[in-house]
């Protein structure tokens, strides 16, 4: 398990979920593992069992990136792999009852905030010592493709996630940097937050049912298996793949079921 | 070892991409057979088992999924590579290489799945993610391109003969995931002979000058080796892919990112 042996990774939202989990996963397979959260209990658990690198951010607090760049270069002197994991619907709701405050907080955190770490990380990976190179991965959702009606804010920031990973991968191709940025699109996937709502709901079965029942497969992602392809995305055998939008759902977005 | 104890079935597997991913399951700890209409020329890895057979001719299936099976008892991974291009104007490409591209890259794959079903079903109670099957698309299903209708044609239709088997079977909780690898240029014989094809037209003074060109157009600079595929084949012929179903994966330096 070393596909990712001395590379440099950093992971918004690394304090749960998907983000947690793919810290787990990268440290397992040998990259040193810089994570960002705003939760400093968790952060310094995972911190302490995974010998990753906690730091507290908001990743909407733009001046933080340079504190955040500055112990990337003198700490690690390189930057591989970036993970723009960091997101939420909290608070979202349909066209017609949104808030401009819940908006602009929404695309500050998923979409604004996706856009500050690429940009962080591709500074910082033109300057690798080798060469300037290194993975981007933008976190979107299956929502890019069938948006939900009632989170207009959330959709709405995952479709973009799209153009910004295709944008910056043209870009940084036509610099002639071998920066490469793509996008995953997971469907439900089984995280603690999912499984509070499970846990919450009137009939908690049914809950279930209904999180199973939209994948063909019909089941949940479990995190690992997102954290799976963040893995392959983030290696060097992923060296063609630039611009990318990758769904990882299930079948959920490849057509209607049982009809 | 990323596919250890397993059985794959790789079409088209002497030459490129095929040869490629036929190399890479086996570095990984898969038997590997492979089919192609034409001959070994030079030795295979020792873990990879040569089939003469054509993808368009229904018996040879039934043969190589006999043989499958009476050798190794079922299939984890499938992978339809096999393929041709068909090159020219739309209004001068004969009805004969229209069918010809249609025979090889889409009734290819359908016999493939259509006769391994069953071998594949029967892997697919034993691994985590299920049996995996992989069908080499590319980019050209997503977006067309000059004097390529047919091969167009034929990638858009594997992306969405891919889909629908792959909702198909997680609908009816069979575990054989499906889905599509987009290569964008790739450096292969299939690519270099058809540059070849077009120096003949007199398009271009050399192949060099058309590959060249090709580099060029793409957003990275350079076209794809055949291995870079065969690394996208390993993760979706792998367990670590076990959630990806009816998924498109494109690997094409940016090009369809424009």
């Amino acid at each position: 398990m070393s596909r990712l042996a001395n590379k440099v990774a950093f992971i918004t939202g690394g304090t749960s979920g998907i983000g947690k989990a793919t810290v787990y996963r990268l440290i397992a397979e040998g990259a040193k593992v810089i994570f960002t959260g705003r939760n400093d209990t968790a952060g310094e658990v995972i911190s302490k069992e995974t010998g990753s690198h906690f730091i507290n951010h908001d990743v909407t607090d733009s001046s933080g990136y340079e504190k955040i760049s500055e112990i990337i270069k003198t700490q690690y002197g390189r930057l591989d792999i970036a993970f723009a994991n960091a997101g939420t619907e909290m608070g979202d709701t349909d066209i017609e009852n949104i808030t401009i405050e819940v908006w602009n907080k929404l695309v500050a955190i998923n979409l604004t905030g996706a856009m500050l770490t690429a940009q962080m990380a591709v500074r910082l990976m033109r300057e690798n010592p080798d060469g300037p190179n290194g993975s981007i991965i933008l976190n979107s959702s299956m929502n890019a493709h069938i948006p939900l009606g009632n989170f207009v804010t959330y959709s709405t920031t995952k479709g973009a996630h799209i153009a910004l990973a295709k944008s910056t991968a043209v870009h940084c191709a036509g610099q002639g940097l071998k920066v490469r940025c793509n996008v995953i699109h997971p469907g439900v996937v089984e995280t603690d937050m999912i499984k509070g709502v499970i846990a919450g709901a009137p009939d908690a079965d049914a809950a279930r049912a209904m999180f199973e029942g939209m994948a063909p497969m019909k089941r949940m992602a479990h995190v690992d298996e997102i954290a799976g392809l963040v893995v392959y995305l983030g290696s060097d055998e992923a060296a063609f793949i630039s611009g990318a939008s990758y769904n990882i759902d299930g079948a959920t977005t490849a057509g209607m079921m049982g009809v | 070892m990323r596919c250890k104890d397993t059985t794959a079935l790789v079409t088209g597997g002497l030459k490129g991409i095929g040869l490629a991913i036929a190399n890479r399951l086996a570095e990984e700890g898969s038997t590997v057979f492979i089919t192609d209409i034409d001959k070994p020329s030079e030795d295979l890895n020792a873990n990879i088992n040569y089939i003469n057979a054509d993808v368009t001719n229904e018996l040879d299936w039934k043969r190589v999924a006999q043989l499958i099976e009476d050798e190794r008892g079922s299939l984890d991974i499938l992978v339809n590579n096999a393929g041709v291009d068909c090159v020219g104007p739309v209004q001068k490409t004969s009805l004969k290489n229209w069918r010809r591209v249609m025979s090889i890259n889409v009734d290819g794959a359908f016999l493939g799945v259509k006769h391994c079903y069953d071998i594949l079903a029967k892997a697919s109670e034993k691994r985590n993610g299920g049996a995996s099957i992989v069908n080499i698309s590319s980019m050209l299903s997503k977006v067309g391109y000059i004097d390529t209708s047919g091969y167009n044609a034929s990638k858009g239709a594997i992306s969405s003969f891919t889909k629908a088997i792959a909702v198909e079977f997680a609908s009816k909780n069979i575990s054989i995931r499906s889905n599509s690898v987009h290569p964008g240029f790739v450096h292969t014989p299939l690519l270099q002979q058809g540059m070849q094809n077009l120096v003949n037209e007199g398009v271009a003074d050399s192949v060099d000058v058309l590959l060249d060109m090709l580099s060029e157009m793409t957003p990275i600079g350079r076209m794809a080796k055949p291995n870079e595929i065969a690394n996208a084949v390993l993760f979706l012929a792998s367990d670590e892919s076990s959630y990806m179903v009816g998924s498109e994966l494109v690997i094409d330096g940016g090009w369809t990112a424009r």
